[in-house]
């Protein structure tokens, strides 16, 4: 069997085994938020790793997902599990908005707007009380006591959005999505309507990440506009997850969500219990210090330079 | 009737007028030439062929039906495909990927697509490229992939758009080479350019232009030995011939 098949086929059994295995609700908990994360990240890396349009603002569709779930109990009176197929969809109606506004820009304009519309969901969520219950944010009762449903509901739609995404970049939708990235004018003149394309590749990208809100929605229990709205902790986690993981390859942002919620994790409680204190501070720092490294000798990512990472460890291995 | 009709066409840039009254007609099969100094303004008229850039006044007519203020995109549909002057490869994708982008234009399936890329690969001369990044092509091919891929739309009219420029003598005629063979096929080309060589070599008509406006139209010889032409190239020195 071909070595690629069988690291698939081993990954495969290990997802599909891991809470029958582990379980510890702590790492349960952070396997399903990676795989969440893989989710919101895989669908950024559409819109930007492939696409080339970098948006700074995928909170818009994160936290319009989760409030849908939410706003299913408070103001429909009915599961927020409904929000799982509805968030998305209200993700893409907001979407078909932004990008009305958004996509007519281009590069760091276009993520600029994009920054101002996330920011902008944020403040009305906080203000307009009547729908959204403001910063009180929406409670709810979780369907189940154990995490084992959440994580292969969370494991379902990880792989749902990949194998989506990846049959959208093999087929013509790729080529078009990456000739919009390399040239717009060339790609336009060659008979590509941008602005479909455009809005297809951004709408894909909002309906996932508006599922995985739900999700969150339905998985936490809370939410309120800090935490979904948040340009910090979803919009550019968001970012941090492609591009660590590797932009524009299929699997890279599932990586990439693995290894920054284990870094989050990892100095959040001081190394897991083991490093001093003051360590929890300086999560912040580190995400910094993993990005410029990234940037400098890891510019694709873990996956799209992974063999660069192979050489360097066998000559490392080689001089000792 | 005419396959492309360009009728008074004006493009200003706010108070500069790029393109001033310029009216010519393009006949199935031809290859027409579009000439002048640098900064003439032919660039522009490409431009406002295929609504690149929107048309200040006047017209454009193909096969018949006017085509001013459509997207871009459908014009490529209706059969004009063009190059750019400063070329623009999808530099991150392979040589066979930009082709075959293009040719979804025309093609349904992902098999037509990418084997209709590899034949305009073979006749463009490029297949010993195809899986080559475009970013690593020297200008040269760089120049050939511009015009495989808008050979890969299938268009009836090809614009291109100072193809010559910058070819060392080989390629030159290598270019001009490729030229022949498009018109041979059936597709009329619509050429700008400013190395006469070029023009004279495979025109079988030619449009002056200098400041946006029109200076001579007729065979290659004629419009050549213009004293106006020569004086807008050379200076007036040389227009007593």
């Amino acid at each position: 069997m071909k070595k690629r098949n069988l690291v698939f086929l081993v990954g495969g059994v290990v997802f599909l085994l891991f809470p029958l295995v582990i379980h510890s609700d702590y790492y349960q908990h952070l396997v399903i938020i990676a795989l969440m994360w893989a989710v919101v990240g895989s669908s950024w890396n559409l819109l930007a790793g492939y696409t080339g349009l970098v948006s700074f603002g995928h909170a818009i569709f994160f936290g319009t997902g989760a409030y849908t779930a939410g706003l299913f109990i408070t103001k429909v009176g009915v599961s927020a599990w409904w929000g799982m197929m509805f968030g998305g969809m209200v993700s893409v109606l907001i979407g078909l908005i932004v990008g009305l506004i958004c996509l007519r820009l281009r590069g760091p304009y276009f993520a600029l707007a994009t920054l101002a519309g996330g920011e902008i969901f944020r403040l009305a969520a906080i203000n307009w009380e009547s729908l959204t219950e403001g910063m009180v944010g929406i409670l709810i009762i979780q369907t189940f006591q154990s995490k084992v449903p959440y994580y292969y509901i969370a494991l379902a739609m990880t792989i749902l959005c990949v194998y989506v995404i990846h049959l959208l970049m093999k087929a013509k939708w790729g080529y078009y999505f990456v000739s919009i990235r390399e040239d717009q004018d060339a790609a336009e003149s060659l008979g590509i309507n941008t602005t479909l394309y455009k809005n297809v590749s951004l709408l894909t990208s909002a309906f996932f990440t508006g599922m995985a809100g739900a999700f969150y929605m339905n998985y936490m229990g809370f939410i309120d506009p800090e935490v979904v709205y948040s340009l910090h902790h979803i919009s550019i986690m968001a970012i941090l997850v492609g591009i660590v993981g590797g932009v524009a390859t299929i699997l890279g942002p599932a990586v990439g969500a693995f290894v920054m919620v284990g870094v989050q994790e990892a100095f959040r409680s001081a190394l897991f219990g083991v490093g001093p204190k003051w360590i929890s501070q300086a999560h912040a720092l580190v995400f910094g210090l993993l990005v410029i490294f990234v940037i400098m000798f890891l510019a694709n990512g873990i996956v799209g330079d992974w063999p660069k990472i192979k050489r360097t460890v066998l000559r490392i291995k080689e001089s000792t | 009737m005419a396959l492309l009709e360009v009728k008074n066409l004006t493009k200003s840039f706010g108070g500069l007028r790029a393109v001033d009254n310029v009216s010519f007609h393009v006949e199935e099969d031809e290859i027409f030439g579009l000439i002048g100094p640098n900064g003439s303004g032919k660039t522009t008229i490409f431009n406002c062929i295929n609504n690149y850039f929107p048309v200040t006044a006047g017209d454009i007519v193909f096969k018949g039906k006017t085509i001013k203020g459509l997207k871009t995109y459908k014009i490529c549909r209706l059969g004009i495909g063009r190059t750019f002057q400063v070329v623009k490869p999808l530099s991150r994708m392979t040589v066979l990927g930009n082709v075959t982008a293009s040719a979804f234009c025309r093609a349904r399936t992902m098999e037509e697509a990418q084997g209709e890329a590899y034949r305009v690969l073979e006749f463009c001369g490029l297949v010993h490229e195809k899986d080559k990044l475009a970013k690593s092509l020297p200008l040269g091919g760089r120049k050939r992939l511009e015009i495989a891929r808008a050979l890969a739309t299938k268009p009836e009219l090809l614009l291109l758009d100072e193809t010559a420029a910058g070819l060392n003598p080989t390629e030159l005629d290598a270019a001009i080479e490729l030229m022949r063979k498009i018109r041979d096929k059936g597709i009329t080309i619509l050429i700008v350019e400013h190395i006469m060589k070029v023009i004279m070599t495979i025109s079988n008509r030619v449009h002056a232009i200098n400041f946006g406006q029109t200076i001579a139209e007729g065979t290659p010889q004629k419009v050549a030995s213009n004293p106006v032409v020569i004086e807008a190239y050379l200076g007036d020195g040389y227009a007593q011939g």
